[in-house]
């Protein structure tokens, strides 16, 4: 069969190609469906701990979907479903008696357009992870906890003097800083971003990718991004998809300097997408 | 140019055409509490709330006992067709994929345009008949099933205009599906919700049809909730359709009353609920 003889070459072309480091998620063989449509088609990745690791390609490539499938999001569409094996710290997150719950409690995730929660306040948004989870914290815990998160996403100095003041009167920049205070806020190992500056301005892309730097020595990062730029000034690793496959993967120096493949180079340097 | 002046006058007209419907829209309601007012403000006293109605031909009495009575038959309709229709609502609106759904909305439209009065009778059969009387419970029955349909399709559209955004940012924090309906979805479509409420509550405080006979009436204080209760619209039928001067004036004031009384519950309930930030509505 085709498929497993791609699988094998990626297999060898990976360990030629991934840096020594641990490996934090491994995808294997991962397909992806919207209904009759599939989306992803036998895509293998490791992706390393503690690193940026960038996805790029032109839209509709699946990776969107491919990084929903990370921290099982993708199944909550209706008609949407997924074969293959994600393994985090090497257990198949789609395994039997696994709890998707959990599975995002580790996986955080950051959106395209800033969604943080009208109805609460700065502060209450970047508790809700906690408190919704059922979490039992003394009041001092959650402001330690919430003043942890907001200087960590560089938000605090701005928004310090009004916690009070609801999530969405803030500027669309602060308020995806806020969103990425609040997936941080529950602590989770690896933190996913799907197109989080689309909707930015380049100020609050630079501040949002300069937290990127900071945040990747302590998390596992995986970023989409419609901008090659972007993700040659923030990842470790770049993913190139096309088509719902994955076309290359390696470091990024690499893949933007001497890419492997033709549609790889195509795309790069812009003959296409 | 001419075009540029034709295009202003037809905007012009199509503005002041507007206008008109609007004015239209808005005068029934304008006439209406002129109306009430002017025909039932002279019978409008202390006693008025405070006294049982008195036989024809003695002056003054009040209908403190039809004011009561809607109260308990609007909270009596409240405590059960809120929390079922406002459940079968998020089920709709969170579940609406499932096959059931369809036929749940289509049973909802129907029932909305059940005559009133059919559902009198059906609350007649089911609760008047084996109790072998009138009650302020079959009243309440009666009105509940009038509010369901309502609730549920009110409630259903405003979970529908809570962004899938917030539904996707909670559960990508670890929240589970039932705490992310429950604190998020239905938190901030809460506003939107309580106005579906509060119309399904108009909607029915003015129901008389349905309460000719299961509250049935009553010219007396009720006696517990198993008998009959006065309601301020059938008082105002029974006094509407008499032949006395006097219970007219009396009919008049019940209605201005009736209306007082849903606009003033209204509005207390949107503002003690009202939420610190901006919801749907």
């Amino acid at each position: 069969m085709v498929a497993s003889e791609r699988y094998d070459e990626r297999a060898t072309q990976g360990a030629m190609t991934i840096a020594p480091g641990p490996t934090k998620l491994e995808v294997r063989r991962l397909d992806a469906w919207f209904g009759a449509t599939q989306a992803l088609h036998g895509v293998d990745l490791a992706i390393a701990e503690h690193a940026a690791t960038a996805i790029i390609g032109p839209s509709g490539c699946g990776k969107s979907t491919l990084i929903r499938c990370l921290n099982r999001m993708h199944e909550i569409v209706p008609g949407a479903r997924v074969s293959g094996e994600v393994l985090l710290d090497g257990d198949d997150i789609y395994g039997a008696g696994i709890d998707p719950v959990d599975v995002r409690a580790r996986v955080g995730m950051v959106f395209q357009r800033p969604n943080p929660f009208p109805t609460m306040s700065i502060y209450d948004n970047v508790a809700a992870g906690l408190v919704l989870t059922g979490g039992r914290l003394s009041r001092a815990d959650l402001d330690a906890i919430v003043e942890r998160s907001l200087r960590q996403s560089a938000l605090w100095d701005e928004v310090k003097d009004q916690l009070d003041a609801s999530g969405v009167s803030i500027s669309g920049g602060q308020q995806q800083r806020l969103c990425i205070a609040r997936a941080l806020a529950v602590e989770p190992e690896v933190l996913l971003m799907d197109e989080p500056c689309s909707a930015l301005d380049p100020i609050a892309t630079a501040k949002i990718e300069s937290l990127i730097h900071e945040l990747k020595t302590r998390y596992t990062i995986v970023v989409v991004t419609h901008s090659m730029q972007q993700a040659a000034r923030v990842s470790d690793y770049t993913v190139f998809m096309y088509l719902g496959e994955l076309i290359e993967f390696g470091p990024t120096e690499q893949l933007f300097t001497t890419p492997q493949k033709k549609e790889t180079e195509d795309y790069i340097t812009g003959r296409f997408g | 140019m001419p075009t540029t002046r034709r295009r202003r006058a037809v905007d012009r007209i199509a503005r002041a055409l507007t206008l008109v419907f609007t004015a239209a829209v808005l005068a029934p309601l304008v006439l209406i509490i002129g109306y009430l007012l002017a025909k039932g403000v002279t019978s409008i006293n202390i006693d008025f709330f405070t006294q049982l109605p008195k036989p024809v031909g003695e002056p003054g009495g009040g209908m403190a006992n039809a004011i009561v009575g809607t109260l308990v038959l609007i909270a009596l309709a409240c405590s059960l067709g809120l929390p079922i229709g406002i459940g079968a609502g998020v089920f709709l609106a969170e579940y609406g994929h499932s096959r059931l759904a369809p036929a749940v909305r289509f049973c909802a439209d129907v029932l909305n345009g059940v005559p009133s009065i059919v559902i009198g009778i059906f609350a007649y059969t089911l609760m008047v008949l084996p109790w072998k009387s009138f009650s302020a419970y079959a009243g309440g029955f009666a009105l509940a099933i009038i509010m369901l349909p309502v609730v549920a399709r009110t409630t259903e559209e405003m979970l529908r205009l809570v962004p899938a955004s917030l539904r996707e940012a909670s559960l990508a924090l670890g929240v589970p599906a039932w705490r992310t309906t429950l604190r998020v979805i239905i938190r901030t479509a809460r506003g939107g919700i309580i106005t579906g409420a509060m119309l399904a509550i108009a909607r029915v405080a003015g129901e008389t049809a349905p309460l000719l006979f299961t509250a049935f009436g009553n010219q007396y204080w009720h006696h517990g909730l198993g008998g009959p209760i006065s309601s301020l619209p059938v008082q105002i039928y029974t006094y509407a359709i008499s032949p006395f001067d006097d219970w007219h004036r009396q009919a008049w004031a019940g209605a201005l009353v009736l209306l007082t009384l849903i606009a003033t519950t209204s509005l207390t309930v949107r503002i003690l609920t009202r939420g610190r930030f901006r919801t749907v509505r």
